[in-house]
């Protein structure tokens, strides 16, 4: 009996190979695009973990200064000597040539476990790897960069992260100029038990226990959020089709459903029928999603890690590796979007009467009445979102304020259309019109999903665009004020920067130190830049925040410490607040300064107090002002006389173009998820159109009887779609500035510890909107094609008395 | 002769092969006049309504309506034919349910550049709706929804009036009150009115009745 019955259900699809194969791709394409960012995200943590446990070797416990500077040599004496089984590390960046890496020093005998899959001490020489000239482990992609840049045997291991290497650590104590001071040390898992206690040993040291989840996974969560709202999004667009189609669908079989129970099958066996049936599909249609999921990743990974690069200086493979979670987890999203989105229709199978007769029109009446609870509702969330926005704190807080505002305006979008078509509709006084804006406004309830896709997708791209656009123009104007130098160079050992210092002052304006060492402040690990804030290029060109009258004069004098905007707001600080800086000295804040770009904090100290309180700074880097025009002369003898690579003198509008370029790629992949999610509401339109011209004829066949030709018709149906498309965009265009808002001023503030000015590109709406229009037009053309040539019999059918 | 049917056939490809519907018809109609279009299922009947209605077109003959060959009409003089020339009433009514009743009245009226507000007027108080006119379709009966449908032919003043089964839907108390008011209707206003009915007992009450039997009068 069931695989009969069964027999009957199926047969619908066979008849309907248009509408099956919209659900089948809807279902597949909300799938993939969540699959897909899912794939990225995991493939991401996957490697900031194998980073941290190769770089930092979490996985084991660490002893680190406590006030952030370094470990003399005689405190490892001293542990080892009672009995600590420790190994030393020296790490830091250095610049081979114009390629900077971090450079990680181990004592090949004393590290516990290999390091990214090499042992220096097992079958690979140990000689080479401690004598002259030394050995640097590092990936396939940083050996090709180092190749022609250091005297130094490189070897390459699997698992080392780009732009790290791994040497001996007398090599990168002579290379980082350490002279015996550590950066950590390492704990070995087995210890003697009768060790004694770290605190009356080395009291300036802490343990740092294991598993500490990596820095750079803490900093991208943001964007991973990010990025898994994107996906969410294009799921939802997606499960809009998945909605339409299974209700249209169960809709066309209420007749056979009767059929069924008046010949016998239960309602729990109809029911169970319909459940395995979408089951199934769900199945199949995940599969193909998750197919489709790994294409889309492979995509936009090389996107993603150039963003991750950009952004938080993350290093992300650009390749994917196929993971059993994900797979599993796409199957699991398109089963249950499935029954979500069929949960409705299934209910009211269940419960219809048995003698109820087939209503083709019914299930969009009952819709109607839905508009109106759908408008209440909308307006809750737009009213919850306004008063999260205002009184929320808070990341979640921000995405809260982002979901409400999107659902809310996508609840409203059909209530409002409404109103307005009934407006034009009581306004306008020719038969045709009146009944253009009445039929219109009858679509609605059958159109409403994918005209919410549309505005979520419109809105999505007005708002993201937005932010991106406010970003770049802010970051533009930014970059402009502060790469005022003529010239950047770097020199590559202190003996040529000393020459430097004494060639330049008498061939330049003046010369601006780059110097910064690395500590902790506040307890997070950040760069403290050196400024020679007597010279007027600071006064000039330094975008302040925030500052006291005299800020500059106060930095120059030692007494006084800049702090960038992400370390003002993450840590709440204050103009005045006391700011403690390793080596024991502390100065107070006296200003703010805008850093875009960077994801972490940092201060500027006076370059004199930075050079008397850290003497071992390197003093490798240097801005240089000079008349514009004579720049490229002084570059040239630069390089002449002292031999500099043409890579270590770069000029202003190189470094310009380069950072823009940089800006550019870090949003590529906000622009392809973009154009991802307008491409799933496009064919949400097609879909609704397609399966609505299904059922169009009994609504238009009377008025092609009454003398409108086919051609005609058609014209209205495509100016039917072209009114709401514009409606839908005019709504739209609202709504992404109100979520290009809650983006710029409370999710990058929560993420990036940045606020920028949100600046309006009208110039970018219009591209969307006939970008849009032109899927609008697309979407419409099958439907008004088989409506256009539609042939009288079909018509007539409509009229005929066996209907 | 307001309509005048000459050697008209027609045939329709089905998934048996070609299916003859009607062969070399000859009909006439005058203006004024009301024949019944009487015969089984699958005589032609509809086919031969909707032939002289514009709504579909012969393989072969002549159709001379209202003084124009319709059969010889492109889609765009068929459609301007049906506007102005003819009216339509049908079995399952076609009202267009996105309208208010006040609008279905006056909607072929106005397509048809007649709207005579007095006169729509009067068709409703004698069709009895005058109630119903803020209402939708579905909210009506059948019986409701026939009297609006052949208020809506009426108000465009047409001279033929083409009515396929109007009262199949509707039980026989209100289907002879429907067909009352038709046939008053149409002769006040002068139309002609060509109606396919299977009952004869409807049929007697028109001038005329014209027997189909297997796609030919009998």
């Amino acid at each position: 009996m069931f695989w009969t019955a069964a027999t009957a259900l199926l047969s619908h699809w066979r008849c309907r190979p248009i509408q099956f194969a919209t659900l089948v791709f809807g279902l597949s394409l909300a799938t993939a695009l969540w699959s897909g960012v899912q794939a990225i995200n995991a493939e991401a943590r996957a490697s900031y973990a194998r980073a941290a446990s190769v770089l930092d070797q979490n996985a084991l416990t660490q002893l680190v200064p406590r006030d952030g500077n370094s470990i003399p040599q005689a405190t490892f004496a001293n542990l080892r000597r009672a009995g600590w089984n420790i190994s030393p590390v020296i790490e830091g960046d250095h610049r081979f040539g114009n390629v900077r890496v971090r450079l990680i020093g181990i004592d090949p005998l004393t590290t516990p476990g290999k390091v990214g899959g090499f042992e220096p001490d097992g079958s690979n020489d140990l000689a080479a790897f401690v004598s002259q000239p030394g050995v640097l482990i590092v990936s396939q992609a940083t050996a090709l960069k180092l190749s022609s840049h250091t005297d130094m045997q490189i070897k390459i291991a699997p698992d080392i992260p780009d732009g790290a290497a791994f040497t001996d650590i007398g090599m990168a104590e002579r290379i980082l100029e350490r002279r015996g001071e550590l950066s950590r040390l390492v704990v070995a898992p087995d210890q003697r038990p009768d060790l004694p206690a770290l605190d009356r040993l080395a009291p300036e040291i802490a343990i740092k226990p294991p598993g500490d989840r990596p820095d750079v996974a803490q900093l991208t969560d943001s964007f991973h959020l990010n990025l898994t709202a994107f996906g969410f999004l294009a799921f939802a667009v997606g499960l809009f089709i998945v909605y339409a189609t299974i209700g249209l669908a169960f809709e066309q079989r209420r007749a056979t459903f009767r059929t069924l129970r008046s010949l016998g099958v239960s309602l729990s066996s109809l029911t169970l029928l319909l459940m395995t049936e979408l089951l199934v599909l769900a199945f199949l249609a995940g599969l193909v999603g998750v197919m489709i999921g790994y294409f889309v990743a492979s995509l936009l990974l090389p996107g993603v890690a150039a963003t991750l690069q950009g952004l938080y200086g993350a290093s992300v493979p650009g390749t994917l590796t196929i993971r059993p979670e994900w797979w599993a987890t796409g199957l699991v999203v398109a089963i249950a979007g499935t029954i979500g989105s069929s949960a409705q229709s299934l209910w009211q199978v269940r419960r219809m009467p048995l003698l109820t007769a087939a209503q083709p029109r019914a299930w969009a009446r009952a819709r109607a009445v839905g508009i109106r609870l759908q408008l209440l509702g909308g307006l809750v969330l737009l009213i919850t979102s306004a008063i999260l926005a205002v009184f929320g704190h808070g990341l979640s807080t921000g995405f809260a304020v982002l979901g409400c505002l999107l659902l809310g305006a996508a609840l409203m979008l059909p209530g409002v259309l409404s109103a307005f078509l009934a407006l034009l509709q009581r306004q306008s006084s020719h038969a045709l019109v009146t009944w253009f804006w009445a039929d219109t406004r009858q679509q609605l309830p059958g159109l409403s999903l994918a005209l919410m896709a549309l505005l979520l997708a419109l809105a999505a791209n007005i708002g993201v665009g937005t932010m991106v656009s406010s970003f770049r123009l802010t970051f533009i104007g930014w970059l402009d004020q502060r790469l005022a130098a003529e010239l950047y160079l770097t020199a590559r050992d202190e003996n040529e920067a000393s020459r430097l210092r004494a060639w330049l002052p008498a061939h330049s304006t003046s010369v601006l130190p780059i110097w910064s060492v690395e500590g902790d402040v506040l307890g997070d690990r950040l760069q403290i830049f050196g400024a020679a804030a007597n010279d007027s290029t600071y006064r000039e060109n330094w975008p302040l925040l925030l500052g006291t009258a005299d800020v500059w004069d106060r930095v120059a004098a030692g007494q006084g410490a800049l702090v960038n905007e992400q370390l003002w707001r993450g840590k709440k600080l204050s103009i005045g607040n006391e700011l403690a800086l390793p080596g024991g000295w502390s100065v107070p804040v006296v200003g703010i300064y805008s850093d875009y770009g960077n994801p972490r904090g940092q201060v500027i100290v006076g370059i004199d107090a930075l050079a008397a309180h850290y003497p071992n700074v390197p003093k490798l880097r240097y801005g240089v002002r000079i008349a514009p025009a004579d720049a490229p002369a002084l570059k040239e003898r630069m390089t002449s006389e002292f031999g500099l690579p043409a890579e270590n003198v770069i000029d202003q509008a190189s470094l310009k173009r380069q950072s823009r370029a940089v800006f550019d790629q870090t949003f590529a992949v906000t622009g392809a998820l973009n154009v991802f999610t307008l491409g799933v509401a496009g064919f949400a339109m097609f879909s609704s159109l397609l399966t609505l011209s299904g059922v169009r004829l009994p609504q238009l066949a009377p008025v092609w009887a009454m003398g409108i030709t086919r051609r005609d018709l058609a014209l209205l149906e495509m100016l039917r779609t072209l009114a709401l498309w514009l409606a839908t965009f005019v709504v739209a265009v609202p709504v992404g500035l109100g979520l290009a808002w809650v983006l710029l001023s409370i999710v990058n503030v929560e993420a990036f510890g940045w606020r920028l000015p949100m600046r309006i590109f009208p110039t970018d709406w219009l591209v969307l909107g006939l970008v849009a229009l032109a899927a609008a037009i697309v979407s419409v053309v099958i439907p008004l094609r088989r409506l256009a040539t539609i042939g009288p019999s079909d018509l007539l059918r409509v009229f005929a008395n066996e209907r | 002769m307001l309509l005048s049917l000459r050697n008209v056939s027609k045939s329709y490809t089905t998934a048996e092969g070609r299916l003859e519907i009607l062969k070399s018809i000859d009909f006439d109609l005058d203006a004024g006049e009301s024949v019944a279009l009487t015969g089984e299922s699958g005589s032609g009947k509809s086919t031969l309504l909707h032939l002289a209605g514009g709504l579909d077109h012969p393989d072969t003959g002549q159709i001379l309506s209202v003084g124009r060959d319709i059969a010889a009409l492109e889609d765009q003089g068929r459609a301007e034919y049906r506007r102005t020339a003819v009216g339509l009433v049908f079995q399952q009514f076609n009202l267009i349910p996105s309208l208010d009743i006040g609008a279905n009245i006056s909607f072929h009226a106005r397509l048809a550049g007649r709207h005579d507000p007095g006169w729509e007027r009067e068709l409703v108080q004698r069709l009895g709706i005058e109630p119903l006119l803020a209402r939708y379709p579905d909210q009506l009966s059948g019986g409701q929804q026939q009297r609006v449908a052949i208020g809506r032919t009426l108000a465009a003043r047409p001279p033929l009036v083409l009515a396929d089964e109007p009262t199949g839907n509707l039980d026989e108390v209100t289907g002879d009150a429907v067909l009352d008011i038709m046939l008053s209707l149409t002769r006040s206003a002068g139309a002609a009115l060509l109606m396919v009915t299977h009952s004869s007992r409807l049929a007697q009450r028109l001038d005329r009745r014209v027997h189909l039997h297997g796609g030919k009068i009998a």
